[in-house]
This record gives C-alpha cells, structure tokens and sequence, in this order.
C-alpha cells in the first residue's frame, strides 16, 4: 500500500510529466490559456492514460515477449484508438466542450504524455495496480500543470507586460519558474 | 537547358534554406519541444538526438511522399504514424548497437520521437502533397534547422551548467557550475531566453525599417 502511494505522489508531484519530464509540453504552452479548458482537457488526459496503461501492461504481459520490436507501433495505434473514441464520446456527451478543446483532442494523440506513460511504465516493469495508480499521477500531474499555468496566464492576461517578451517566450519562463517550484517536492520527500 | 532547370534549382535551395532559418522548427515554429527541452542537458546528448530526429524525418518523409496517391484521406495521419514509427524502432535499435552509452542516457526520449510534433507536422504540411525530391530537402532542412537549435541549447547549458563542452572542462577546477541550467528549469529557461533575444532583434529591426520609411 505504502509502495503504491509512493508511485502516486512520485508521479504526480516530484516526477511530474510536464515540468520535469518535458511531457506533454504542446497543450501545456497552446491550450492552457482559460482555466475551465485546461481543466477538461487535463481529464480527458486523465482518461486516455489509463486506458492506455491497461492496454499497455496488457500488450507487455500477452504479445510483446513475442514480438519486442512491435512495441512503439502497438502502443501507438492503442492510443490514437483510444483518443479516437475519446472524441466520439465527448463530441457525443459535451459539444460545446469538444467546441472548446477543438484540435487540442486530435493532438492528445501525439502528445508525448501518453506514449511517455506506456514507456515509462514499460521501462519500471509496473504490473496491472501499479501501471494503474502511474497512471492516474501521472495524469492527475498533467492536469496539475495545466490548471496552474492557466490560471498564471488568466491573471497576467490584464496585466502590461513587455511587447517583446509576449507569447512563448513568456509562457517558457513562468513554466521554468513552475518548474523550479516543483523541484521542491524532491527535497521535501528526501529528507523524510 | 539552363532555362529548364535554374527554377527547379532554385525551389529545392528555397525548401532547403526555409528550415534552416525562416521557418526554423524550435525558433520560429515553436515544434517537437519535448526532446528539446528534456535531453539538451548536454552538448552531446542534443547531438545524438538531433541526428536521430534528422534520420526519422529524411526517411519517413521521403516514403510519405513516395506512397501519398496510395493513401487514403481518411486514415493518412494513422498511416503516418506507423510509419514514422517503424522508423523510430529502426533508429532505436540501431543506436542502442552503435552507441549503448548514449542511448541509454536519453532512454524513453527516443522512442518519444514517433509523438515529436515536428515530423507528423511536416508530413500533413509537406510530404504528403509534393514529390519526393522537394520531400527529401524540405525534411532535411528542417531537421539541420532542428539539429542546430538543439545543439544552441545544448551548449549554453553544458557550458553554463557543467562548465565543459563535449565532456571538455573549459574553465578549471575554480568554475562554480550553474547547476540549475542542467536541471529541467534550465531547459525552459533558455529556450525562453533564446526566443526573447530573438523577438528583441525582430522587434528593432521592425523598429528601423518603419523608421526608414
């Protein structure tokens, strides 16, 4: 149990995907400019990840012994599947909210996140719980990101920043400023 | 004869050049910036990833392009996708034969090179609509464009970070390594700082030829 709250807090704050893996950078810096999106889009994240993760042990334990070299291509037709459905039901469920995420949804297919989590969760030799709770840290982190740098961009929206330094390079550095935060939680979990 | 062919000349130097600085795909584009940020902690890394994007990019661009009147519209990004794919497992085995060390180093991150938004980018933007000659000097182009913003990053952070080059110390033992540049909060911080420059030089040059008129 312990082990499996480790993974958890492991994946969700001190390893984060977005800012200390560099995963899922594109809608982190694109989407997250209004923070009731960026929140929707982190649980559509949430979803396909877990998803993927019981696909992913699944293909690790029944055909991938067989067939190492199949691995990225398998992994990556189960994930543009799943987003695939993903679309459907949301298109489906919430049209204004498939209005909102718009090519964003698309593109979680090739957001580096998800495979990242297939990979990585590969790379531990998680079995079904572990892959599992990885999974919902990991995009429990995602959406962590997502939500604190909308809600950094909402504010500073009204404010009067320098022309030059608008647009990405901005969104760069408060995300290094996030990022340092994060490396916070490393030291805190260490010294414990 | 030189009539023929001096405009074919000059559009492959135009896909070439494009890449290289125009449409830079880190500069300008903002594109693929997972490998970007996570593996230019040093000079070498960056290199071997640079190379590696260069490889899936040339290959899978050139194949798009010789099978585009056989895809189909509707599944040509799933199309894409596998054969980026098979690709990247290609140049993954074959790195980790070459160069075990490194490969192991960057890790996950090559495999990560099927999901780099730059090649399934120029495959929708480019190879699925022109010939296979245009395809293979737009791809490299824009992966030298790509291996160059790399390798800037990479340098500024070794050398900032670790104080070596190459795995060449620079400085000397009295050095205080800036180790935070080799750390994830480096890496956006010098892409951040590298764009600022860039839109501080757009913003004058902008400036003097209002001016001039």
């Amino acid at each position: 149990m312990e082990n499996l709250l480790w993974i958890f807090i492991s994946a969700l704050l001190i390893n984060n995907f977005t800012l200390a893996y560099f995963l899922g950078i594109c809608p982190f810096l694109g989407v997250s400019g209004k923070l009731e999106t960026a929140f929707r889009l982190g649980l559509a994240n949430i979803f396909v990840m877990l998803i993927t993760s019981l696909w992913a042990w699944a293909l690790n334990t029944y055909v991938l012994p067989y067939a190492p070299y199949l691995r990225l291509i398998s992994f990556i037709i189960v994930i543009a599947s799943t987003v695939q459905l993903v679309e459907m039901v949301v298109k489906k469920m919430s049209p204004a909210l498939f209005k909102a995420l718009g090519i964003f949804l698309p593109l979680i297919t090739t957001n580096c996140a998800i495979l990242g989590l297939a990979l990585f969760q590969t790379n531990k030799g998680y079995g079904l719980v572990e892959g599992l709770i990885y999974a919902l840290g990991a995009g429990g982190g995602v959406t962590l990101a997502l939500v604190l740098m909308a809600g950094i961009r909402e504010e500073t929206k009204v404010m009067d920043i320098p022309k030059v330094i608008e647009g990405t390079a901005f969104s760069l550095i408060i995300a290094g400023i996030l990022s340092m935060a994060f490396m916070g939680f490393a030291g805190m979990f260490n010294a414990g | 004869m030189n009539q023929t062919t001096e405009p074919i000349t000059n559009r492959t130097a135009e896909e070439f050049l494009k890449g290289l600085w125009k449409e830079n795909p880190i500069f300008v584009m903002v594109l693929g910036m997972c490998p970007t940020l996570a593996v230019t902690n040093t000079a070498i890394n960056s290199l071997a990833m640079g190379l590696a994007t260069l490889f899936v990019l040339v290959f899978s661009s050139v194949l798009v392009s010789a099978l585009r009147k056989l895809i189909p519209g509707q599944v040509r990004i799933t199309a894409y996708i596998i054969i980026i794919a098979t690709m990247v497992t290609v140049i993954d085995f074959l790195l980790a034969a070459i160069v075990p060390t490194i490969h192991k180093e960057l890790g996950a991150f090559i495999p990560l090179i099927v999901v780099n938004c730059l090649i399934l980018g120029r495959q929708e933007a480019f190879a699925g609509k022109n010939t296979v000659w245009l395809s293979f000097v737009d791809a490299l182009g824009m992966s030298i464009g790509f291996l160059f913003a790399l390798m800037c990053i990479g340098v500024i952070r070794e050398v900032l970070g670790s104080g070596s080059l190459f795995n060449i110390s620079l400085f000397g033992s009295t050095f205080e390594p800036w180790v935070v540049m080799i750390l994830p909060p480096g890496g956006f911080f010098t892409l951040g700082f590298l764009l600022l420059f860039f839109n501080w030089r757009k913003q004058k040059r902008d400036l003097r030829m209002t001016n001039d008129e």
